[in-house]
């Protein structure tokens, strides 16, 4: 008999502890010094580092960062799981309507501009491309570095997965060249890989593979192709510089969404984003600081 | 007493009819979610060869495909060696060997999958490129092999009950004809032991065609079409992959949202074979061994 009431008060603990962490977890929510904050992996480097330095700044203020792709973001938004959604591409007009029938209109700030640099391994002696040759090998049409200038070697494309907003985005501007009546798409035999970090060890490791990345995971272990807009046109490899300017021909602003207007913390967080402090860290991490 | 016991008995018998709700509940959930796909995707783009649902392809042709090449490629490699390491374990190894083995295998069998494709994508996939002279080593292979790993501790612990199931009788019998230790696992105890051997097999296959993880690190999770044997040595994208990678961006009743769900009644109905046509080879030998003891 004695063994059973030691059951029952076993259960009866995990059941008050389960319930009472249960409150916990709304009331922190409610008083909205805790700050969910998620989408896409382009920017969750970023947005952790700044997550990281506000809260050493104001320790009573929580953020939590996590990434998936900006898809993910936008999804988790509208949900209401999170508050502040992250995107390395604009919110879709579907993603507006979504929001509006759950109730709130969608606030975009731009945080951080992003060049999207294309890697090659550096044994790879193919230093430059104009963007129609980067077209035409995603669209399967050039499959051997030959064609380009290089060894003899099939070529192995990389892509981020279709959730993720550096695909959406290089789809549109590269592959189809920003020509919206173009409906090309990847060649088939494109590797869809899950992560940043896969697409750079790859490239790393493999001499046939042509990859692309944000300019914020390139590391020095791969090459960058310096990219014209034309075929005669001047060869730009991407830096902060040359997206500041504009001559990098693939760069593209990285976002924040809210539900509404910021209020209360949050706004006080997304203002000290756009602030000459924060935007420093961007350059630390690569990325390319918005403009004053 | 008595009131406590029957409240044990009746809490038991909730949590055994609990598995069969359970899987009702699943399936309803699949069908309701998924069958919405046949209405929405022409049966044309569904049973096409291009999977890229951003632009509205829905091609399941090759997610199919790409899961049945990797997880029959990774069967035929975790057979043999898993059955081989139950022989071992249960028939020829001395008892301080088997002492160490068993918990061995059992040891890997705890290995979470993400970290076997940590190890396939930093070591595994560079070394099948330069070793095959591959364009890339992400393919159905290095999937293959992972998953081999992953299936050979469920084999092995199977097979190995199965084994140990054979009377003793049987090889002493064997022995006492004259047959070697070889002869008499080869032509007595395995012959014995099919169903259970080939349970040990069902489980392995259902065990692979449902990982993801491990999988969709390393196979590249490029929609390729079958290409016969080729496909084993290119980048293939599976189901599971499929549905992992993309189950978070979908806007839930959308039709890329019914379609994955539509993949997923696909794996299940899958799973389901497999365990059905394991447990009728399971219910045949029953029969069988019944007749010999009669």
């Amino acid at each position: 008999m004695k063994r059973w009431a030691l059951l029952f008060i076993t259960i009866g603990v995990f059941l008050t502890a389960a319930c009472s962490s249960g409150t916990e977890a709304a009331s922190a929510q409610g008083s909205s010094d805790y700050i969910e904050n998620k989408g896409s992996d382009t920017l969750v480097n970023l947005a952790l580092a700044w997550a990281e330095r506000y809260q050493v700044e104001h320790p009573e203020i929580q953020i939590s960062v996590t990434g998936g792709g900006s898809g993910t973001g936008f999804t988790a938004l509208i949900n209401g799981t999170i508050d502040i959604a992250n995107a390395s591409r604009e919110i879709k007009d579907l993603e507006i309507e979504q929001a509006e029938s759950a109730g709130f209109e969608p606030v975009e700030f731009t945080v951080a501009n992003d060049a999207i640099a294309v890697i090659v391994n550096p044994e790879n002696p193919v230093s430059e491309l104009t963007l129609e040759q980067v077209a035409r090998i995603y669209k399967g049409e050039i499959n051997n570095w030959s064609e380009l200038g290089g060894e003899d070697r099939p070529i192995v494309r990389l892509s981020r997965e279709s959730n993720s907003g550096t695909h959406v985005y290089f789809l549109e501007e590269v592959i189809r060249l920003g020509d919206d009546e173009d409906t090309s798409i990847f060649s088939a035999d494109t590797l869809l890989l899950p992560s940043s970090e896969g697409i750079i060890a790859e490239v790393r490791d493999n001499s046939n593979a042509i990859g692309y990345d944000g300019l914020g995971y390139v590391t020095e272990e791969v090459k960058m192709i310096a990219l014209a807009s034309f075929e005669n046109g001047e060869y730009i490899l991407p830096s902060a510089e040359t997206v500041s300017n504009g001559q990098y021909p693939i760069s593209r602003g990285l976002y924040m969404y809210t539900r509404g207007e910021p209020q209360g913390a949050i706004k006080d967080y997304i203002d000290w984003i756009l602030s000459a402090e924060a935007q420093a860290i961007v350059t630390d991490l690569g990325f390319v600081p918005i403009m004053e | 007493m008595k009131r406590s016991e029957r409240f044990i008995a009746n809490s038991i018998k909730i949590a055994g009819s609990s598995s069969i709700l359970f899987i009702l509940l699943i399936f309803f959930f699949l069908v309701k979610e998924g069958l919405p796909a046949l209405g929405e995707v022409s049966f044309k783009n569904l049973f096409s060869l291009r999977w890229y649902p951003i632009e509205e392809l829905f091609g399941i042709l090759p997610l199919i495909s790409g899961s049945l090449v990797v997880t029959l490629t990774s069967i035929l490699i975790a057979l043999p060696l898993g059955v081989g390491t139950a022989i071992y374990i249960g028939e020829i190894a001395p008892k301080k060997i088997k002492e160490i083995l068993k918990p061995t295998v059992e040891i890997m069998a705890g290995i979470p999958s993400v970290v076997l494709g940590f190890i396939g994508i930093q070591a595994l996939s560079p070394f099948l490129r330069t070793f095959l002279n591959l364009p890339t080593g992400l393919t159905a292979l290095s999937g293959a092999i992972l998953l081999a790993l992953i299936a050979i501790p469920s084999i092995v612990s199977i097979a190995e009950d199965a084994l140990y199931a054979v009377p003793n009788s049987y090889r002493d019998a064997s022995y006492a004809l004259g047959a070697t230790q070889w002869q008499t696992i080869w032509g007595v105890v395995m012959p014995s032991a099919r169903s259970g051997l080939m349970t040990a097999v069902m489980l392995g296959i259902g065990r692979s065609l449902g990982e993801t993880m491990a999988v969709m690190m390393v196979t590249g999770n490029a929609a390729t079409s079958f290409a016969g044997l080729k496909s084993i040595i290119m980048p293939v994208r599976t189901m599971t992959a499929t549905i992992a990678s993309e189950m978070g961006e979908v806007a839930s009743s959308s039709v890329h949202y019914h379609v994955l769900f539509f993949i997923g009644i696909i794996l299940f109905i899958f799973s389901l074979i497999i365990n059905i046509s394991s447990s009728s080879l399971q219910g045949k030998t029953k029969q069988e061994k019944g007749q010999v003891v009669s």
